[in-house]
């Protein structure tokens, strides 16, 4: 592969994350517990499909064959999106979804941060402009982890169950594929076991702080970096993608 | 075909006319989102979105060719300049002080109360961290009770 076209798959990876937790969070755009939360949650899913706007511009820039962000969000099947499973996996219930938050949060802070490191001073810039997002978005999802953990014994007891449900996708961000393997040869790129005892100390340190559990190790799901995804993206992009598929060129 | 130069001094004129579309009482030089002017080859902006996703980045950018295109510029690009990503710190105090008599308190890099912006009391509370739009947080006075909206730093 052309390191052209490498940066291209790897910046529409990272658009491919961005876009799908925006779209889920914007699901949750009316539903929210209080007015606060709701605009917290409607500004933070704007941030990440603003994220997703430059990843994938920047995708289209380094393949040179035309596409631009909209061809990326509206215009690719399911299989030829490599977001990580955790970020599809539906809202559920309130804790559902703040778990989902904090461990991909987690990840993600650390991974924009080696980003910022590395070769490439296109995606540095854009990995540098979205870490003071994230980093405000993870205080915020934390802190309501903290308060769902050590909370009623209700709240308490379905954090931890979103925590064990949600832990089995934490796998795949970890794992280094073949792109990830260029990408640190090529552009310095993230090292992902560095990043894994990173994220396991912070994301550790909220659950024990909220007096949840961490759990044990098990069996990881893995595929969403290879485009094998969960049941659950292709009703997402059904819905996301629909106006363009149904009136191809569609503009406001 | 009238070939016509412009100096950069004179385009920064022009530009400190157009107003943010989210808090008109700010221009987008009062924002410090306009990094550079370029007249070398036509006229390039480049310009420096405040966050991912604010919603006004695009109509900056229409309102910035419209303004130039009034003033008879007709060879106008605009630059997106990610990097260094935007902060409050690039708001001018001109910029400061129409925030605070439009009844928005500006951002503070200092801990410690935020001042009302009409009474100048620092017995504030903060009601909310979200605000109308991503940048702001809702605050009320507990002097004058006079809810307001804070700038909140970036």
């Amino acid at each position: 592969m052309s390191d052209n076209l490498l940066m291209a798959a790897y910046a529409s990876r990272l658009g491919d994350n961005a876009l799908v937790l925006g779209q889920r969070m914007i699901e949750l755009v009316a539903a929210s517990p209080e007015l606060e939360e709701e605009l917290a949650n409607a500004n933070f899913s704007l941030d990440y499909i603003g994220q997703a706007r430059m990843f994938y511009t920047y995708a289209g820039e380094c393949e040179g064959v035309g596409r631009d962000e909209d061809d990326f969000a509206f215009l690719r099947p399911e299989h030829e999106y490599r977001n990580l499973l955790l970020v599809e996996q539906p809202n559920g219930h309130f804790g559902d979804s703040t778990v989902r938050q904090v461990l991909f949060e987690c990840w993600y802070l650390h991974l924009l941060e080696a980003l910022t490191r590395c070769s490439d001073e296109g995606i540095s810039e854009i990995a540098a402009r979205a870490i003071k997002e994230v980093r405000y978005h993870l205080r915020h999802s934390s802190q309501w982890l903290l308060r769902l953990g050590d909370g009623t014994e209700e709240s308490h007891r379905r954090a931890q169950q979103s925590l064990d449900n949600l832990w089995k996708f934490t796998g795949e961000m970890f794992s280094p594929d073949d792109l990830d393997d260029e990408m640190r040869a090529v552009f310095n790129g993230p090292h992902l076991e560095i990043i894994e005892a990173q994220w396991r100390e912070d994301v550790r340190a909220i659950v024990e702080q909220a007096t949840l559990k961490m759990p044990d190790d098990q069996w990881m799901a893995s595929g969403g970096k290879q485009g094998r995804h969960t049941e659950h993206l292709g009703y997402l992009l059904a819905e996301m993608q629909h106006l363009q598929r149904t009136y191809p060129g569609a503009t406001w | 075909m009238v070939e016509t130069t412009f100096k950069s001094e004179q385009i920064f004129e022009w530009l400190s006319e157009v107003a943010d579309p989210e808090i008109p009482v700010l221009t987008i030089t009062d924002l410090g989102i306009v990094r550079d002017i370029d007249c070398s080859d036509g006229v390039t902006v480049s310009l420096t979105p405040t966050y991912s996703g604010c919603p006004a980045t695009e109509v900056i950018e229409a309102s910035v060719v419209a303004a130039l295109e009034e003033q008879g510029v007709s060879d106008i690009r605009i630059r997106r300049v990610l990097s260094p990503p935007w902060t409050t710190d690039w708001i001018s105090q001109e910029g400061r002080d129409k925030l605070r008599i439009y009844g928005i308190a500006p951002p503070e890099r200092r801990e410690g109360p935020i001042a009302c912006p009409r009474c100048e009391s620092g017995q504030t509370e903060r009601v909310s961290e979200f605000g109308s739009t991503a940048c702001k947080a809702a605050y009320r006075c507990r002097d004058c009770l006079e809810p307001f909206e804070y700038f909140k730093c970036l």
